[in-house]
C-alpha cells in the first residue's frame, strides 16, 4: 500500500504502477476467450487446406508449440513479480488451464487425425518410443493440476498440499520440451530453445529456494 | 487399396506454359516485360517419353504438393525451408565427377550426360521415413545407363554418391550437426536396377532447385533420404560406402533403408503412413514392403535378414 501513501501525489505513476493498476481493469476471464483464438485459427486454416501440403503436421506441431509457450507464460509470472514487482498472478490460473487445453487439443489431434485411433500403433508409441513417453507423461502429470485449478480445491487441499501438486508443472514443462527435442531427427535449435527456457525458469526458482533456506 | 483421393488430378494441373504465360501477363502489366527479365524464366518442356511400364497408375500429387514440401537439410531443417532458400543455388554449369572402379572416369558435364540418354517419365510412389508419402511424376533416365557409360570394372560392388558442398549457397551446410557433404550409397545390383533413376525433372519441368536440381537419385522402394539430391560425384567402390543418416544415427537408419512396415523406426511405426495431398482428414494407408515394388526388387534381398540389415 506504500504507493498510496506518497506525500507528493502529483508524481507520475511508474511503469510498474501503471501495469499493476491496468490489471485491476482487465479481468482474467478475458484470457479464456483470447487464448484459444490462435489454436482455433490454426484449426480453421487446416480444415480449409491453407497450411500447405501437410496441414496435419502444421496443426499438430502448432498446438504443441502453443502449449509450451503458455507453460512458459505461466512460469514467468513469479519471476516477473519478484524482479519487477509487476503482479500478474490473477492471470496465472487462466494461462495454466489454457496451456492444458492446448495439450489436450494436441493429444486429440494425435489420436484422431494423426494415428486415427489405430490403437495397436498408439499403444506401441506410448510404451516404446521415448519421445511419446515424455509427451504422454507430461500430459498425465498436468491432469491433476488442471483438475485442482479452482478455489474449492485450494481450500479443500490446503495451500501446502496444493502447492506440492502444482510443482508437477516443472516436470511437465521439461518433459514437454524434451518430447519436442526428441521428436526431431537431429538437434534442432527451436526445441532446444524451449528446453533451455524451462531450465532457466526452473533454475531460477531452485536458486531462490536455496537462498531462502540458507537465509 | 493403396489409392488415395486428391482434389487435383494430373489433368487438372495448370500446364507450366499457361502458368508462365499468366505470370508474363501480370509482369507485363507491371511493366517488367519490357526489361526482358521474364523471357529467361520460361523453360522448355522436357518432353519425356510417357507410359513407362514402371510407372504407377495412381494419381500423382500436384506440382504444388511436391515442390514446397520436402526435406533438403542443406537449406534448413523445416519442410518449407528448401523452397524458400534453394533459389540461391547455382545449377548451371554443372558436372558430375565419375570415378573409382570405372574404365571411363572423368568429369562429365551435365549436358554431355543428358545428350546420351532418353528422358522418360516415371510416376513413382515416394515414401518418407517420417511416415508420409506422395506420388511423384519424375522425369529422368536409368542410372544403369550412366554407369554403363562409365564402364564399371568387375570389382565394383557398390556405388557412392555425393551432394554438392557449397555452404555459401546452401546455408544449412554451415551447421555443424551434419558431416557435410551429404553422401549415400547403393549396392551395384540396386544401382543397376531399372527402377533406379537419376531424375532431372518433375511434371515435364526441369527439377525445381529445392527438389535436388539439376540431378538427383530416385530409388522408389527405399525411404526418401536414400534418394540423394544435387549430385556432383559418383564413385564405384568395392566396399560399402558411407551414408549420411546412417553415420549420424546408425540405430535409426540402416544402409539399405528399404521401405519395410515390419521394421519400425525407433521413434515411429512404419506400418502405415499418411498420404500427402488429401488434406487434414486424409486416411492413413498401410505401408507395403518395398513400397509396393516387391515384385521387382524383393529378389535382390533373398536370404537377407531385413530386420538386421534394415
Amino acid at each position: 500500500m506504500l504507493a498510496w501513501t506518497c506525500t507528493n501525489c502529483t508524481e507520475p505513476m511508474t511503469l510498474v504502477q501503471k501495469v499493476n493498476s491496468a490489471t485491476r481493469r482487465v479481468p482474467a476471464w478475458l484470457l479464456y476467450i483470447l487464448l484459444p483464438v490462435p489454436g482455433l485459427w490454426l484449426f480453421w486454416q487446416a480444415v480449409q487446406n491453407q497450411l500447405g501440403p501437410d496441414p496435419l503436421d502444421v496443426l499438430e506441431n502448432g498446438l504443441g508449440e502453443y502449449a509450451l509457450q503458455l507453460l512458459i507464460a505461466g512460469l514467468l509470472v513469479t519471476p516477473v513479480r519478484n524482479l519487477t514487482k509487476i503482479n500478474l498472478i490473477k492471470y496465472r490460473r487462466a494461462i495454466g488451464l489454457m496451456a492444458f487445453a492446448y495439450v489436450v487439443a494436441h493429444f486429440t489431434v494425435y489420436l484422431l487425425l494423426d494415428q486415427q485411433l489405430y490403437w495397436d500403433a498408439i499403444w506401441k508409441d506410448i510404451t516404446k518410443r521415448p519421445y511419446i513417453i515424455f509427451g504422454m507423461s507430461a500430459f498425465l502429470v498436468l491432469v491433476p493440476l488442471a483438475m485442482t485449478s479452482n478455489n474449492l480445491s485450494i481450500r479443500k487441499l490446503g495451500p501446502l498440499v496444493w502447492r506440492r501438486i502444482h510443482w508437477g508443472v516443472y516436470y511437465a514443462s521439461v518433459a514437454g520440451a524434451t518430447h519436442y527435442v526428441l521428436m526431431k531427427k537431429t538437434w534442432e535449435f527451436e526445441p532446444l530453445m524451449y528446453l533451455a527456457i524451462f531450465a532457466v525458469l526452473i533454475g531460477y526458482r531452485f536458486i531462490r529456494f536455496r537462498r531462502r533456506m540458507i537465509a | 487399396m493403396y489409392r488415395h483421393k486428391t482434389d487435383l488430378k494430373y489433368s487438372d494441373i495448370t500446364p507450366r506454359n499457361a502458368f508462365l504465360n499468366r505470370r508474363q501477363v501480370i509482369a507485363g502489366a507491371a511493366g517488367l516485360a519490357a526489361a526482358g527479365s521474364i523471357g529467361g524464366a520460361a523453360q522448355a518442356k522436357l518432353m519425356a517419353k510417357k507410359g513407362s511400364p514402371y510407372s504407377t497408375s495412381e494419381d500423382a500429387n500436384s506440382f504444388e504438393d511436391v515442390t514446397p514440401y520436402n526435406n533438403f537439410y542443406e537449406f534448413g531443417t523445416g519442410k518449407p525451408d528448401p523452397a524458400k532458400h534453394a533459389h540461391k543455388l547455382t545449377t548451371d554449369p554443372w558436372s558430375v565427377e565419375i570415378g573409382g572402379l570405372v574404365n571411363n572416369p572423368g568429369n562429365y558435364a551435365l549436358e554431355d550426360i543428358l545428350k546420351e540418354v532418353t528422358l522418360e517419365e516415371r510416376i513413382y510412389r515416394f515414401r518418407c521415413v517420417e511416415a508420409w508419402a506422395m506420388v511423384v511424376p519424375w522425369v529422368g533416365f536409368q542410372l544403369s545407363d550412366l554407369i554403363a557409360r562409365a564402364d564399371p570394372m568387375g570389382s565394383a560392388r557398390y556405388v557412392a554418391f555425393e551432394t554438392l558442398h557449397r555452404p555459401d549457397e546452401m546455408h544449412g551446410q554451415k551447421s555443424k550437426s551434419f558431416p557435410w557433404p551429404y553422401v549415400e550409397g547403393l549396392r551395384m545390383d540396386e544401382a543397376m536396377h531399372p527402377l533406379t533413376i537419376l531424375a532431372t525433372g518433375i511434371y515435364d519441368e526441369e527439377l525445381p532447385k529445392q527438389n535436388g536440381a539439376p540431378l538427383r537419385l530416385v530409388v522408389p522402394w527405399k525411404y526418401g533420404f536414400k534418394s540423394i539430391k544435387s549430385i556432383v560425384k559418383i564413385t564405384l567402390t568395392e566396399k560399402e560406402p558411407p551414408a549420411t543418416w546412417n553415420l549420424i544415427q546408425p540405430g535409426e537408419y540402416g544402409f539399405y533403408s528399404n521401405v519395410n512396415p515390419e521394421v519400425d523406426h525407433p521413434r515411429w511405426s512404419q506400418a502405415s503412413h499418411r498420404p500427402i495431398g488429401g488434406g487434414l482428414f486424409a486416411k492413413r494407408v498401410p505401408t507395403l514392403k518395398f513400397n509396393g515394388y516387391g515384385e521387382e526388387v524383393a529378389s535382390l534381398y533373398a536370404g537377407m535378414d531385413l530386420h538386421k540389415l534394415y
